[in-house]
């Protein structure tokens, strides 16, 4: 390779320097293509009926097919053909007549039958898109993102490489291969080259994912947990020359498994392959992963020399070919879909754009719909959790949705405090007990005794007693200086640890003191 | 105990439905034979006495209770060692399978245990049924006990001479190229290739998918039909199968009759190449169906000539992706794992020894047709050869009910005369192949024997997909009139006969 910059794994030519964005934005445009694998949520797996739970015992969910025993065949699971053909229609797709499956044929440990059963070049789902929103200092702009086709695969086994650092394969003493994974359905989304995405690549590159995902979970196929893997992306990014209509080489990131690391790879590979470039180097096809731990990418096997994988027709299994009218029932009963459900909500509640986003951002749009649904106004459900809900789950390092409190809770708290039963401080508490386990906000309420107290006789007492403590702010009122009821009002809520109606309290320090309010 | 051996599985059948004699007589009368004569023939690889026993057992004490036994209840039949058993080992005579035991029956051996049959034990292919004479097992070859210096024919070879050798009264056998029809041709016996789908896969080790059919061998038209029927039918765990009623086979093959049905003989399929003596007796075979009153049609299948060709892309490629699965990993042999090597190395180290020379030939055959840049050229090629061979055959049974030619073009050959020349042990199978490329039905039965050779001449009935009965029908008419010709079976002829 002489003496040009090849890669930063290069033994002789040590890390590139990294070119600023900004910089790489101005001589380049980066071109972006996203391969995502879904993990469906069907009860069994994609040929055969073992059970897909996640976290079972290693090799305890396996059979003679999905562990490739001779004479074992395959036989397609028609909920996974739902699925995709319900995610297919949701991106706009065409739902081809007939397609097949193919074998994809390489050796691997963790792959049983060492071929996996994929499409080739007859997807089920192809040419849809799907339109995206990203947040600019000038507003949301949207982008539709082409979507080439939906495919049909099965997942393969997980290895683990024992002894070794960081559980990587070099310095392992031994590996070991949990089958359960192998024949999971997968669903695999591939997007058409993405080439107007521009300055706001990495953010466009995230917001289709996240867009994805929330989609996918509107249909209802796959809980698509990131972090358990049931939704891995692989992200190439090329740069083309400003004013060039010939695209750079790419790169394949793999695996990139958060929203946020989605952002920061492309991001990365921007900058990355811009230093490349400015160095006077070449870019190298190849496979790259994605460090969590730095924010960078480093290379994997080099694709230049093009595995070969031997596609062909699976003699094991007959053509795909969905009936027509089942594929207008399908269309017919799709949910709404996240994008028009922002829409309508946006219109219901009378959001700003910018508000709006912010639900989205915060992934609460659903939260917020069925807090509102229980019978909160739409803006204390939106304030409960943009804010306070929001706050506790970053803290906690959780979703939103996997924070330990319905909509239906938040929305009895919201009731509680418009009764004017809890004041906000109070009502901070009661989430808190809820978050902690302490039952529904009714019961936090009686065990932590946080309920108002707008008792007469109870307050009477205490009023008294403000009254007496507090003479020099008494005479004040009395002469004429009602501003001065604050400090009394102050001293009672002191007594009763914030749990007095503030407005009752000042209504008696009032009434005894003589001076109408 | 010989004249149990003698009785025709049908004729066994009843004899032990109506109590005339037991299962677990008959199966230690095939048990006793078996130890008598199979160290000459090696038709087994196992021999599962104590289990055969056992389900004998099981069929007598059905009868006592009262149960009414089905035609094949308590009769014994020889299991190719490519289907799984749960009970004993299966191997597909491969070293890489050596000592794997499956946790799992094929759909096969189940329906064959719900029928009441006694497997007898598993027997000798031609490793992963890659083969013509039994000669690619890697535990030794088989003979034929029509001369025990000549090959059994493959892969089912182990299956032909159990049978030929009166060691089982059925066996199983599976047909990619013919190996079913092949070994029954060279050994005297009858050998169908049912429709592709209508028997099923699940559990049957696969060479090359597309093409694999479970099929009967058996010493006569009748009993093939009857197990033929055990073991066919849909099967929701292969995909491929056909979900259609099984065609009915018993009935054709007692009904016996061509009167008024039209033969065609497959112009392509004989001439340069065919053993004089085997040209003779299908001639005569043809005659015989015009003297039943049948009329004889010539018909051209010009595609046939393609199929050998197409044959060896298509199967080799199947085959170089199903055989992947043997690699250490799960099950079977495992070679160098002494914990300095990858797990790609023990790989490599495991196939280069757990295979023998032929399935390495056809993976490498494969894997190069499948290759990128080669794919439209070979394997894309011979998927167009199989669409025009489907065509011919459609218009072929435009003209006529079923189609005849020899089931190969010559006699069983010697051990070891063709096993350095690939391309001629692939000829054996130039006339079968092209029905498992269409994937209809076809059936082998006796014709006599070539002159020159003293050894069996099949004569090879070919009939529509889902006609199975056709080939039946007419073979069983056949098979009459040669029985009346000869005084009886031209099995009785065979060195081994009893």
């Amino acid at each position: 390779m002489g003496s040009a910059v090849t890669s930063d794994h290069s033994a002789k030519g040590g890390a590139t320097a990294l070119m600023p964005y900004d910089e790489v934005l101005r001589g380049y445009e980066p071109v972006l293509g996203l391969e995502t694998h879904v993990e469906l949520g069907t009860r069994s797996k994609m040929f055969c009926s073992c059970a897909t739970t996640f976290g079972a015992e290693p090799n305890t969910q396996v059979c003679p097919v999905c562990l490739a025993l001779p004479g074992a065949l395959p036989v397609v699971n028609s909920a996974a053909v739902e699925s995709a053909i319900r995610l297919g229609l949701a991106l706009n797709c065409s739902i081809a007549e007939w397609c097949r499956f193919a074998r994809k044929n390489y050796f691997y440990p963790d792959m049983p039958k060492n071929y996996q059963i994929s499409q080739y070049d007859e997807p089920l789902c192809y040419d849809g898109y799907l339109d995206v929103t990203v947040d600019t200092p000038e507003g949301p702009r949207e982008f539709r993102i082409g979507i080439e086709r939906v495919h049909m695969e099965e997942d393969t086994g997980k290895t683990s490489h024992v002894g070794g650092a960081d559980g990587r394969i070099h310095g392992a003493e031994y590996s070991t291969v949990d089958y359960n994974r192998a024949g999971i359905p997968l669903l695999e989304i591939v997007t058409k080259p993405i080439e107007d995405a521009g300055e706001w690549a990495p953010q466009v590159a995230r917001a289709y994912v996240r867009e994805l995902r929330d989609l996918i979970r509107a249909l209802g196929i796959s809980d698509v947990r990131m972090e358990e893997g049931s939704l891995r992306c692989d992200v190439n990014v090329s740069l083309k020359p400003r004013g060039s209509t010939e695209w750079g080489t790419r790169t394949e990131t793999k695996n990139v498994n958060s929203l946020r690391s989605i952002e920061r790879a492309v991001r990365h590979e921007i900058e990355r392959q811009g230093g490349v470039l400015s160095a006077g180097g070449r870019v190298v096809q190849e496979t790259r992963h994605f460090q969590e731990s730095t924010g960078t990418t480093v290379a994997g096997r080099s694709k230049e020399e093009a595995q070969d994988y031997r596609y062909f027709p699976d003699p094991d299994l007959v053509p795909v070919a969905p009936d027509r009218e089942w594929v207008e029932q399908l269309r017919a009963t799709l949910p709404e879909l996240p994008s028009a459900k922002r829409r309508r909500l946006k219109a219901e509640w009378n959001l700003t754009d910018k508000e709006l986003q912010d639900l989205v951002n915060a992934n609460a749009v659903d939260l917020v719909e069925q807090t509102v649904a229980a019978g909160a106004p739409p803006a204390e459900a939106r304030k409960w959790w943009l804010n306070d809900l929001s706050r506790r789950a970053t803290e906690t390092g959780v979703e939103l949705s996997e924070l330990p409190i319905t909509p239906a809770q938040v929305a009895r708290v919201v009731e509680l405090v418009a009764e004017g039963s809890l004041t906000n401080k109070l009502a901070r508490q009661v989430v808190d007990g809820v978050l902690a386990g302490e039952g529904e906000p009714d019961e936090v309420v009686e065990a932590r005794g946080l309920r108002v107290v707008s008792d007469d006789a109870a307050l009477g007492a205490i009023v008294d007693q403000a009254i007496a403590n507090n003479a020099d702010a008494a005479e004040k009122v009395r002469n004429g200086k009602i501003a001065a009821v604050g400090a009394l009002v102050g001293a009672v809520m002191r007594e009763t640890k914030g749990q007095a109606d503030a407005g009752r309290a000042r209504q008696l320090i009032l009434e005894r003191l003589g001076v109408s309010g | 105990m010989t004249e149990l051996l003698k009785l025709s599985a049908a004729e066994l059948g009843a004899a032990i439905a109506s109590g005339e004699t037991s299962a677990v007589e008959a199966t230690q009368a095939y048990l006793d034979r078996i130890a008598e004569v199979d160290g000459q023939i090696h038709a087994f690889l196992h021999v599962a006495a104590d289990k055969a026993l056992e389900q004998a057992r099981a069929v007598d004490a059905r009868r006592a209770a009262g149960e009414k036994l089905g035609p094949l209840a308590g009769v014994p039949v020889a299991h190719k060692d490519v289907f799984t058993t749960k009970d004993m080992p299966t191997t597909a005579a491969s070293k890489i399978l050596e000592g794997w035991q499956s946790p799992y029956d094929a759909t096969v051996t189940e329906r064959l245990r719900d029928a009441g049959l006694v497997i007898l034990g598993k027997t000798n292919l031609d490793e992963f049924a890659m083969g013509s004479s039994t000669e690619n097992s890697a535990y030794g070859p088989t003979r034929n006990p029509w001369d025990t210096d000549r090959v059994p024919g493959g892969s089912s070879g182990g299956s032909s001479a159990a049978v030929a050798a009166f060691e089982a009264p059925l066996a199983t056998g599976t047909d990619t190229g013919g190996s079913i029809r092949q070994p029954a041709a060279v050994c005297g016996l009858v050998g169908a290739k049912p429709t592709y789908g209508t028997s099923s896969r699940y559990g049957l080790i696969a060479f090359a998918s597309s093409l694999d059919t479970p099929g009967p061998i058996a010493r006569n038209v009748l009993d093939a039909a009857l197990l033929h029927e055990a073991f066919s039918g849909h099967d929701p765990r292969d995909s491929t199968s056909v979900n259609e009623p099984v065609p009915p086979v018993v009935e054709a093959a007692r009904r016996a009759d061509v009167s008024g049905m039209r033969i065609g003989v497959v112009k392509e399929l004989s001439g340069e190449g065919y053993q004089p003596g085997v040209m003779q007796r299908f001639t005569e075979a043809v005659e015989l169906f015009e003297s039943l009153g049948a009329k004889i049609v010539e018909v051209s299948c010009p595609s046939f000539t393609a199929a050998l060709a197409a044959y060896y892309l298509i199967a080799p490629s199947e085959c170089s992706s199903n055989l992947a699965r043997f690699d250490a990993m799960r099950y079977g042999l495992r070679v160098g794992d002494d914990g300095t090597r990858s797990a790609d190395e023990v790989m490599a180290l495991t196939r280069a020894q757990g295979f023998g020379p032929e399935v390495k030939r056809r993976i490498i055959l494969g894997t190069y047709a499948l290759s990128s840049g080669y794919y439209d050229a070979y394997y894309g090629s011979a998927q167009k050869v199989r669409t025009l061979i489907k065509r011919d055959f459609e218009a072929a049974f435009q003209q006529a009910d079923v189609l005849v030619s020899p089931t190969t073009p010559t006699t069983a050959f010697r051990l070891g005369e063709r096993i350095d020349d690939p391309m001629a042990m692939y000829l054996a199978d130039l006339c079968t192949i092209p029905t498992n490329l269409a994937g209809n039905a076809a059936l082998s039965v006796p014709c006599g024997l070539a002159p020159e050779d003293n050894m069996p001449v099949g004569l090879h009935i070919m009939a529509p997909t889902l006609a199975d009965d056709r080939a039946y029908q007419a073979g069983a008419a056949v098979e009459a009139a040669l029985r009346d010709k000869w005084g009886g079976d031209l099995l009785s002829q065979c060195a081994y006969a009893v």
